[in-house]
């Protein structure tokens, strides 16, 4: 027979298990709140800078009028020898499949392109440590653009590969207080080592996050910039209806928002029908706004990471908390059983021992 | 388009227009302003309401505008603008009221980058080390004259 101090103690344990996995809950709730806002905030700049872009395209000729072909590097498209695939994670765990939904993810895409060489940028502890198991960190940097520039004659020598997967940097703690400047330096390195033709195409992986109930995992292609203003999007993958249903109950009970937030009026920058005074020649402005949109992307795709991590994180808290609240219930039911039992067993006894005299 | 429209005929000789100054993490500035004047790459754009359109990047400086009546400054570095006639949009990588700065780090980074230059390694970016001065300094003369 189960004792009753035991299952009393059990209750007592699982009850303060529920307190921290509801604390964590709420906090999950509010930081996924907050990371709500900035992707929100992030967006007319994102908005205005693609419009302008755009109307520079229309007015710049990006393409050479004689081959065709496009004059800015990042537009233009090479063969595909070395790809480079950045893969967002998180940095805690603690979040369900989170993180492992997009290592997995990677992994399918790596798949996918089998054969060739590809580069791993690893952004958050999750995903690195998966990736580190499986793949060997790059050889130490060669010289950077500056060097190359100051002594053009020397033919910059090929790095050594590690393999044809390795993983060529790690970020790690960036996520919990992320700044426009980290996502711009992460893609200045991209687009150094895209120019010097080191790769030839970027990816990155992550969650996309537009609410609670409309995320999916994507591949999204970077590198070469194909159009400007859309997503390229190589490979997606829904969230399991399930996940997708606890999700929504979690936001419900936590009082997170679910609706998609709209953008507002900011459209209109850069789209005016007019002639617009350039201080740089158009050509100058477009270079030096192209990488700046790329910086965007990454930025873009690391906020929507870490909500999408927070609304991981608070649906896995919601069920725990929840299967916390069963396990008392059946604990308590089984401690009154218990209860019930040992009293009838002395009643029995009593009985039995008068009915003996 | 109805909104540029309304942007492009609003009277040339009012007194005041749209002023927004966006960054990456924020918006920062979206109010009615008489007057702004804009670190330009090439050099400082001072803007009255009616200007004709333009669009120029950013360099690194002091964005000084009266809204209402009263000055406000802003230490901002890259980015581009855009001015319609009756509104201007300010789009910096990176925006900062005189109280926000960080005194302390901007010293720092201006002492970094020098050491950065006097060391005379080869392999220093000088561009990269003039800008970085370049940017602190000009956070510095900004959270200064505040107090």
């Amino acid at each position: 027979m189960p004792n009753i101090l035991d299952i009393r103690r059990r209750i007592r344990s699982v009850i303060n298990t529920r307190q921290i996995t509801k604390a964590m809950k709420v906090v999950s709730a509010a930081k996924l709140r907050r990371a709500q806002d900035r992707t929100l905030a992030a967006r007319p700049y994102a908005q205005m800078l693609t419009n302008v872009l755009k109307s520079l395209v229309a007015r710049t000729e990006i393409y050479d009028p004689e081959t065709g072909e496009p004059k800015h590097p990042l537009l233009a498209e090479r063969p595909e020898k070395t790809a480079l695939l950045i893969v967002v994670t998180g940095d805690k765990g603690l979040a369900g499949a989170f993180s492992a939904n997009i290592t997995k993810a990677a992994s399918r895409f790596l798949e996918s392109k089998a054969g060739k060489n590809i580069d791993i940028e690893a952004i958050g502890r999750k995903g690195r440590d998966f990736l580190r198991r499986r793949y060997p960190a790059a050889p130490v940097q060669t010289r950077s653009l500056a060097e190359a520039e100051e002594s053009p004659e020397t033919e910059p020598e090929r790095r050594e590969r590690a393999g044809a997967i390795q993983i060529t940097g790690e970020h790690i703690g960036i996520l919990g207080k992320l700044e426009f400047s980290q996502a711009r330096n992460l893609a200045d390195s991209v687009i150094e080592r895209y120019e010097r033709e080191e790769i030839d195409s970027v990816y990155v992986v992550f969650n996309e996050f537009k609410s609670v109930i409309a995320q999916r995992l994507v591949v999204e292609q970077i590198l070469p910039i194909k159009e400007i203003g859309e997503q390229t999007i190589r490979l997606t993958e829904e969230l399991p209806e399930e996940e997708r249903k606890r999700a929504k109950e979690a936001a419900i009970s936590a009082g997170v928002g679910m609706r998609e937030s709209r953008s507002d009026d900011s459209e209109a920058f850069g789209t005016a029908q007019v002639d617009y005074i350039y201080e740089q020649p158009p050509a100058e402005l477009f270079r030096a706004l192209l990488p700046k949109y790329v910086a965007i992307q990454i930025f873009r795709a690391l906020l929507e990471s870490i909500a999408a991590e927070h609304a991981a994180r608070m649906t896995a808290m919601d069920s725990a908390t929840n299967n916390a609240t069963d396990m008392i219930d059946s604990l308590t039911l089984a401690m009154n059983r218990a209860r019930q039992a040992k009293i009838t067993k002395e009643i029995i006894e009593i009985v039995s021992g008068a009915a003996a005299m | 388009m109805t909104t540029d429209r309304w942007l492009l005929t609003t009277n040339p000789m009012a007194d005041t227009f749209q002023l927004e100054i966006v960054t990456p993490e924020k918006k920062l500035i979206d109010t009615a302003a008489e007057e702004i004047q804009i670190p330009g790459k090439n050099g400082y754009l001072g803007i009255l309401p009616g200007h004709a359109p333009l669009i120029t990047e950013l360099g690194v400086g002091e964005i000084k505008f009266h809204a209402r009546g009263e000055q406000q400054r802003l230490a901002v570095a890259w980015g581009f603008a855009e001015v319609l006639p009756g509104k201007v949009t300010v789009l910096a990588e990176s925006a900062e009221r005189p109280d926000e700065i960080d005194v302390e780090r901007a010293r720092k980074a201006k002492e970094r980058a020098e050491q950065r230059l006097a060391s005379g390694d080869t392999n220093v970016d000088v561009e990269r080390a003039l800008n970085a001065i370049h940017k602190a300094e000009t956070r510095l003369e900004v959270a200064e004259e505040k107090s």
